[in-house]
């Protein structure tokens, strides 16, 4: 019997077209885009100017605060502006635009591909790397790893989990980033061991990736307390809390953090950039996109550079099909709609969907018909609807009685709606209120 | 029979008239009577927009207050505040009346759709999703949230331009709307002698390129306006010019120098067609 998380869930079409495909490279643009905010937390203050030449590697945003992180370039070339781009995020924010010219590398980045299991360095050596690589949770939330890495006084990590689950339907660059880097995957684990001072970690990996399973049993042999826990595979897994649940059945009290259960929790392509940083100085300058979709030619994974434009990723996979409804970026659950191709792959991309007109077209949305589907999908164990109308009649205090904070976002709920109902747009913004709200009281 | 109930229904009366007589003595919390009076003469929307919790909230602050200079009924206006002060024998404040105005002018021809959102039609939630379906992240969305948040119907998109339009005689001046807005694009300004105003009717703070490229009416900051008052009333900051209700003459000199139409003047008598100099020497010869 395998595992899972016990409350909620569901289990979408899994559609992961590009399984199997090995990681291809991408060229290099004419042009990057790198946005001064790609992660959660304060955004990266610029620390070059117009005309500058930088190297592929060169610091040229520092963290803006103790949430926040370093940006560096993706490229060698010369400065053309700082100025506000459009990103992801649907508005313009600052980033530094970079013209490429050749490929040259900061010196202190050793690009030799020869594997480094030995790490000497101490925890806070280690976590100073990864601070000054500015690498960033790359499931998607893109939460400055350093933070997670220094638990808050009296707390101490009992395990390592590591998030490999991929629970997304069509993503599947985690999963080819651990069939062709496993050994630096593992070697990027034992360092995130180091760093929080555990003897143990645990890598969940969801059964339909049994090829993932079977090759990281083996390669665990080798290390003392690391063990390959096969769990079932359910939407949203991936998620912190719903991991922790499933690996060691502990749940994460309302507003704490998983150190409190003692877990702390790392994705796997996180550990891999880990790997980079701390065993060969390389900074988060490169990262793994699936590039998806039912009517694209030519599905596929690509190491991209970050700040390419999302342009060049769809035409490295085929050029945009006919009739394209929508471009996503992230996966079709937690992902959001992209208003142009021109917008820049950022450290938090794991994937761009391209959906045809057919399949984003949306059904009308009927009253709530009382069905109590939602409540039971919702992994946190919420109460979608209510939620919902309680931000449509703007009851802060109801929202937040019910826990409206603690919803994290996966989407179980508009999902499995039978009537079309937007649950969670609505959820999402009782959140963003509440916790306004919660903040001021406090301040 | 009856006689027992009579006597025991009229001593359970009794004693609880006696009861309730001792509590309301003891417990009496005395309110000032004028607070009712001045209720009364409010006019019981119960908006808020005077800043205190409903029309009994507003009534209690303006007995308690020692003088009526910040305390508005802005549904009510100066009628009402003068009934009020004759109560409480206290001098109204001077409050200038005030409307709601919109301040985006980006209509469809003006601001060309660069993609298609299909979301919930609700302002708040696709402002926190992206900035707007055309290429102006600053303009209306046009779903109505002002229209919805109106207590006094005094708002309404209107259905060419897409725009929210304010209806002069019924807004109150509440300020829902400004709350509502995730834009911050409604403002309330001085409502002007027979309801004439001036404002800059955009609130993009782009550069003027990347505005005007996104929408014709934006206004791109170029300070032509600024160097035309006379009277200090404009000032552009963050690329974007506003008109200062309180240093405004209302002389209209800004109006036709904007070179994207974007200063907006409501209820003004049409301008005298411009009578050119060769026009005007043909007529002295007619003469």
């Amino acid at each position: 019997m395998l595992r899972t998380f016990r409350i909620g869930g569901i289990h979408p079409p899994e559609s992961k077209l590009s399984a199997g495909k090995k990681i291809s490279l991408l060229d290099i643009p004419e042009q990057v885009i790198i946005p001064l905010a790609q992660h959660i937390g304060a955004p990266a203050q610029a620390v070059v100017k117009k005309g500058d030449v930088v190297k592929t590697g060169t610091l040229i945003g520092k963290a803006g605060g103790f949430v926040s992180a370093n940006i560096h370039s993706s490229v060698s070339g010369k400065v053309t502006k700082i100025d506000n781009a459009l990103d992801a995020s649907g508005y313009k924010r600052p980033a530094v635009f970079i013209d490429v010219e050749g490929d040259e590398w900061e010196e202190s980045i050793d690009r030799n591909g020869n594997l480094i299991k030995e790490c000497n360095l101490s925890p806070k050596e280690i976590i100073n790397k990864i601070t000054e690589a500015g690498i960033v949770g790359m499931g998607g939330a893109t939460f400055p790893t350093q933070v997670k890495l220094m638990p808050p006084p009296g707390n101490k990590a009992e395990l390592l989990i590591i998030n490999a689950a991929e629970c997304e339907p069509y993503l599947t660059s985690d999963h080819s980033l651990m069939m062709e880097k496993g050994e630096e995957i593992i070697a990027g684990i034992s360092i995130l061991m180091k760093a929080i001072d555990t003897k143990r970690a645990v890598i969940g990996i969801e059964h339909n990736k049994p090829d993932a399973i079977a090759h990281f049993s083996n390669l665990v042999k080798g290390y003392a307390g690391m063990e390959v826990m096969p769990l079932k595979s359910r939407y949203p897994q991936g998620g912190e809390k719903q991991l922790i649940d499933a690996v060691i059945r502990r749940q994460v009290k309302s507003g704490a953090l998983p150190i409190s259960v003692g877990a702390v929790v790392q994705n796997v392509g996180t550990a891999f950039a880990v790997y980079e940083a701390v065993q060969k100085n390389k900074p988060l300058i490169e990262r793994v996109v699936t590039v998806t979709g039912k009517n694209l030619s030519n599905p596929s994974n690509l190491l991209v550079r970050i700040g390419t434009p999302i342009r060049n990723l769809i035409d490295a996979a085929g050029g945009l099909p006919e009739h394209t409804g929508k471009i996503i970026g992230g996966g079709p659950m937690m992902g959001k709609a992209l208003i142009s191709a021109d917008v820049p792959a950022t450290k938090g991309s794991s994937g761009i969907l391209i959906l045809s007109h057919e399949e984003t077209i949306r059904k009308p949305m009927y009253e709530c018909i009382r069905c109590a589907k939602c409540v039971n999908v919702c992994p946190m164990g919420l109460n979608p609807t209510l939620l919902m109308d309680a931000t449509d009649f703007k009851d802060w205090e109801l929202a937040e009685k019910n826990y409206i904070v603690d919803c994290i976002e996966c989407g179980s709920c508009s999902y499995t709606c039978p009537a079309n109902r937007v649950l969670l747009d609505y959820i999402r913004l009782g959140k963003g209120k509440v916790m306004g709200i919660i903040r001021a009281r406090k301040s | 029979m009856i006689l027992t109930a009579i006597i025991s229904l009229g001593g359970i009366g009794i004693t609880g008239a006696v009861l309730l007589y001792a509590a309301s003595k003891k417990f009496e919390v005395y309110e000032d009577p004028r607070i009712a009076q001045v209720q009364d003469v409010l006019p019981a929307a119960n908006c808020g927009g005077c800043g205190y919790p409903g029309c009994s909230g507003f009534a209690t602050a303006c007995v308690n207050a020692d003088s009526l200079d910040n305390l508005l009924c802005p549904v009510g206006g100066v009628e009402v505040m003068n009934k009020v002060s004759t109560i409480l024998g206290k001098e109204a404040g001077k409050a200038d009346p005030m409307i709601a105005v919109v301040r985006c002018n980006g209509a469809c021809e003006a601001r060309p759709h660069t993609n298609q959102y299909d979301g919930a039609q609700n302002c708040a939630i696709a402002s926190s999703l992206y900035g707007g379906e055309t290429g102006c992240s600053y303009g209306c969305f046009g779903y109505g949230d002002c229209v919805t948040s109106c207590l006094f119907g005094a708002i309404h998109i209107n259905p060419e331009t897409l725009l929210p339009e304010v209806i002069d005689d019924k807004c109150t001046a509440c300020g829902a709307c400004v709350k509502a807005c995730p834009k911050s694009i409604i403002e309330l300004r001085k409502k002007g002698p027979k309801s004439r105003r001036i404002y800059v009717g955009c609130v993009n703070q782009d550069k003027g390129g990347v505005a005007r490229k996104a929408c014709n009416h934006a206004c791109i900051g170029c300070s032509k306006c600024e160097k035309e008052c006379q009277f200090e009333a404009i000032a552009i900051a963050n690329n974007l010019a506003y008109i200062d209700p309180m240093k405004c003459r209302l002389c209209r000199k800004c109006v036709p120098v904007c070179p994207t139409n974007s200063i907006i003047e409501t209820n003004f008598p049409p301008r005298k067609e411009k009578v050119t100099e060769d026009n005007s020497a043909n007529n002295q010869l007619i003469i």
